[in-house]
């Protein structure tokens, strides 16, 4: 359990810090959110590690990261968790190509938000681009499964 | 028909049901949100947390300042040779104008004490670094490695080499935010070189163009035109280069089409200047402002006013600084 927690925060600590590592310029845009997909992940395989608490601090954190309004990723990431929460039970039993369709709705639910704050802040960004951290992310989920997978079966 | 729950936790302990859980997170989330955006409390929060995050942003700077570093310590001979070469002809050139600058400065700073105005020389410089961290891709803002600690205000002016870079949004205990000229969100007053004409070029979210969507079909501005800094505002020191004209396009009946190209390298610089100026002086004031350092030798008074990276003094060589950035 403790391993797992471990395990929990130390891959948080990690989405972070790749949400801000430099890009090469073609590859910004399609940055995808680590953090976010690592909480997912872990709401659905150990519940009771990742509430919504965890989540809640860690989208704060990306906001002192990324200097933007202070909550804006955090609600975002509440949001995420909270509905991951509510569907773990189905979600779980889903084969990984129809989770990856889930986690792209989620991504899109979170983007949107994110995009609406920044309207009501006025930091509006309206071009397409925006959007395709929701496809990068969906296409990652796979992977971030698999990692995950691999790690969590050597730490319990 | 038994229902399964969705909340996981243990029973024991598990605290509040999930759903006043999310509502009450959620409500301070967009309390936090509110705050920030209306009041300023909110900045102790937020540089406390900075605090914390500080040392991550170091880690992600990390490799990029040691790769930098590395590549400098082993590079070629020859290549240290070339770039020594071309050094060595480009100070030879800058130091051939500064001996006009020099006789220029002191014949200006008289004409100004004449005027008793002795508004907008930068007085005092700081070189900082910009870390190598990524914070949104649709905003063009960059982090220095100076913060409140070093003295950094709020809305202080930026400059690197070549021209007026941004200037700081937020400051946090061992860093700050600058947003950049070509931030879609910045607008800055400037004016021709050539013709005089005053107007304002805003950021258009793209680095090599700065848009100029004030200016009248009649106005006197063609490409090529070099575009400076006005000082207006009480931001930015008047006079430095900010961008020139790339572009005018005169088709609709009153306003023209005009971009310009910003002079400062905003996506390759890596060091900048925070700049202290005094935006205006009160003419009472002016003869007090006469002050140590234009009093030296006229030889010496370009070391403290030039923007030139080469010349950067350490912040404790000169006059008592304006901190505050005005009186």
């Amino acid at each position: 359990m403790f391993a797992r927690r471990l395990l929990y925060w130390i891959s948080m600590a990690a989405g972070l810090v790749l949400a801000i590592v430099p890009l090469p310029g073609w590859l910004d845009p399609f940055r995808p959110d680590l953090a976010l997909l690592a909480m997912i992940y872990f709401v659905l395989t150990s519940p009771r590690i990742a509430g919504l608490g965890y989540a809640w601090l860690s989208g704060l954190f990306l906001d002192v990261l990324r200097g933007m309004v202070l909550g804006q990723h955090a609600l975002g990431f509440l949001v995420v968790g909270y509905l991951t929460h509510k569907l773990q039970l189905r979600m779980r039993m889903f084969p990984i190509v129809q989770q990856a369709v889930i986690v792209m709705l989620l991504l899109g639910l979170y983007h949107f938000l994110m995009f609406w704050i920044d309207g009501l802040t006025g930091h509006g960004f309206t071009g397409w681009v925006r959007w395709l951290p929701v496809l990068s992310g969906a296409l990652l989920w796979p992977l971030v499964v698999a990692l995950g997978d691999s790690l969590t079966r050597r730490s319990s | 028909m038994v229902e399964l729950s969705h909340d996981s936790r243990p029973i024991i302990g598990r605290g509040p049901p999930l759903t006043a859980y999310f509502l009450a997170l959620a409500a301070i989330s967009v309390g936090l949100m509110v705050a920030d955006q209306r009041y300023h409390q909110i900045d102790r929060i937020r540089e406390s947390l900075s605090r914390v995050i500080y040392p991550v942003q170091r880690a992600v700077d990390f490799p990029f300042r040691a790769t930098d570093w590395v590549t400098g310590s082993f590079a070629d001979r020859s290549r240290l040779r070339q770039e020594n070469l071309a050094l060595t002809a480009r100070l030879r050139l800058a130091n051939l104008q500064l001996q006009r600058f020099a006789v220029l400065e002191e014949e200006n700073r008289r004409l100004r004490e004449m005027r008793a105005n002795s508004a907008g020389i930068a007085e005092k410089v700081l070189v900082a670094s910009i870390l190598n961290v990524d914070l949104d891709p649709f905003r063009h803002r960059v982090l220095l490695d100076k913060g409140a600690a070093d003295g950094v205000f709020k809305d202080q002016a930026v400059l690197d080499g070549d021209g007026i870079f941004g200037q700081v949004s937020k400051v946090n205990a061992s860093t700050a935010e600058v947003i950049l000229i070509s931030d879609a969100e910045h607008a800055i007053p400037v004016q021709s070189n050539r013709s005089g004409v005053r107007t304002i070029a805003v950021g258009t979210g793209d680095q090599n163009k700065l848009s100029l969507p004030f200016v009248t079909v009649e106005s006197d501005l063609q490409a090529g035109d070099l575009l400076l800094s006005t000082g207006m505002g009480g931001v930015f020191p008047p006079g430095y280069p900010v961008a020139q004209v790339s572009k005018v396009k005169r088709a609709g009946s009153t306003f023209a089409l005009v971009e310009a190209k910003p002079t400062a390298r905003l996506d390759q610089a890596r060091e900048v200047l925070l700049v202290w100026f005094k935006p205006r002086v009160e003419p009472a004031a002016a003869a007090a402002t006469a002050q140590p350092v234009p009093s030296g030798t006229p030889a010496d008074v370009p070391a403290t006013a030039a923007p030139a990276p080469a010349t950067a003094p350490s912040p404790e060589t000169v006059t008592p600084p304006a901190q505050a950035g005005g009186e």
